[in-house]
């Protein structure tokens, strides 16, 4: 389960930005997670619930946008349905994901005394 | 303090950051890189289920080369340093990185293994990952291409299971096909079917390290990577040997 290491890696980002405002807690953590990004969001939850014991984002939520996958075409541009053949049907060009591994650290709340 | 009434209340504060939750392994993959590309040295991230036939691969390919390349090889597994060991049986030059628990290698990992051992005078280095077809596929290490071996009694429908793998995958080596004679509800054609919908450019290879067969194959996919390295930029800006 690499959910777990990637929550460390989120909270050691969290606590730089966090260190900017002295005696600021964190109340939200904003992640985007693509469906093709190879991590199950609910594990980056349960991680994310063990792992911000005695960090800044202690008492924070954590919060997931999710991305579904897309693939189109590169040439004209021609979405592809779930579950094609990863190849244009027209252009015969090989598609690309044009959304869905995103695995992003958006933006935090913080509560600034 | 809340500025607007002066009530005492804390105040909320948006901090916009937008940076890719894997940024630090990212730097110090590409750091891997362009030690690599510095040295024109092949790096290939070798994948696959526990079992697949990893090893055996390697092995056969030192075996088929006689010494004609140069090649170094790290093994990731959880424990023991078996896979390390028949490597070096096999002729090539090789360390285990043990992960305790971890499920993949990551960059750092692969670095601090590459510290013991003269990796620059190496033709082709094959990072042989964690046997693991999931956690492995969003960590990049530094390497070329990933490869990723499967092999052909694991499923046909393995690709469609695992799509983040194998669309990460540069080759698919469908390996054991010597078992495929044996195997009568074993259809290849489903495989590469599945490929065609995770993979945008399938590229294939049947491989049977205890025959031989698309062993030739193989070595002629690396010699081509090793064609497409780019060449060598201007030297890096620190020694290999640095802390």
């Amino acid at each position: 389960m690499h959910e777990y290491s990637l929550v460390l890696a989120l909270l050691e980002q969290v606590e730089a930005h966090a260190a900017a405002h002295p005696g600021a807690a964190v109340r939200r953590v904003e992640l985007r997670v693509g469906d093709q990004a190879g991590v199950v969001p609910e594990l980056l939850q349960t991680a994310f619930e063990v792992a911000r014991e005695h960090t800044p984002a202690a008492r924070a939520e954590l919060v997931i946008e999710r991305v579904p996958a897309r693939w189109a075409c590169p040439r004209c541009a021609r979405g592809l349905e779930e579950g094609e053949p990863l190849v244009c049907a027209t252009c015969g060009e090989p598609a690309r994901l044009v959304a869905g591994d995103e695995l992003d650290l958006l933006r935090l709340e913080l509560e600034v005394p | 303090m809340c500025e607007t009434c002066g009530c005492g209340d804390h105040e909320l504060v948006p901090v916009e950051i937008h940076q890719r939750l894997l940024e630090q392994n990212d730097r110090l993959a590409q750091h891997n890189r362009e030690h690599f590309v510095e040295h024109g040295v092949l790096a290939v991230n070798v994948m696959g289920s526990p079992g697949s036939g990893k090893t055996a691969l390697l092995e056969a390919t030192a075996r088929a080369l006689h010494g004609a390349r140069r090649v170094l090889a790290v093994s990731g597994d959880l424990a023991t340093d078996h896979d390390a060991q028949r490597l070096r049986v096999a002729g090539i030059e090789s360390r285990a990185i043990t992960t305790g628990t971890a499920c993949h290698l990551d960059a750092r990992l692969v670095h601090d293994a590459l510290h013991a051992m003269e990796w620059w005078r190496a033709d082709v280095l094959f990072v042989e990952n964690v046997g693991n077809l999931v956690c492995p596929a969003i960590y990049d290490l530094g390497q070329a291409a990933n490869v990723v071996v499967l092999s052909v009694t694991e499923g046909e429908d393995k690709p469609l299971k695992y799509p983040v793998m194998f669309r990460r995958a540069d080759l698919v080596v469908v390996s054991k096909t010597d078992l495929v004679a044996h195997l009568p509800q074993v259809d290849l054609g489903r495989l590469h079917d599945a490929l065609a919908r995770t993979m945008p450019r399938p590229r294939v290879i049947e491989v049977s390290a205890l025959t031989g067969q698309g062993i030739p194959e193989w070595l002629a996919w690396l010699e081509e990577q090793r064609a497409r390295l780019p060449a060598p930029a201007a030297p890096h800006d620190h020694p290999h040997t640095h802390g």
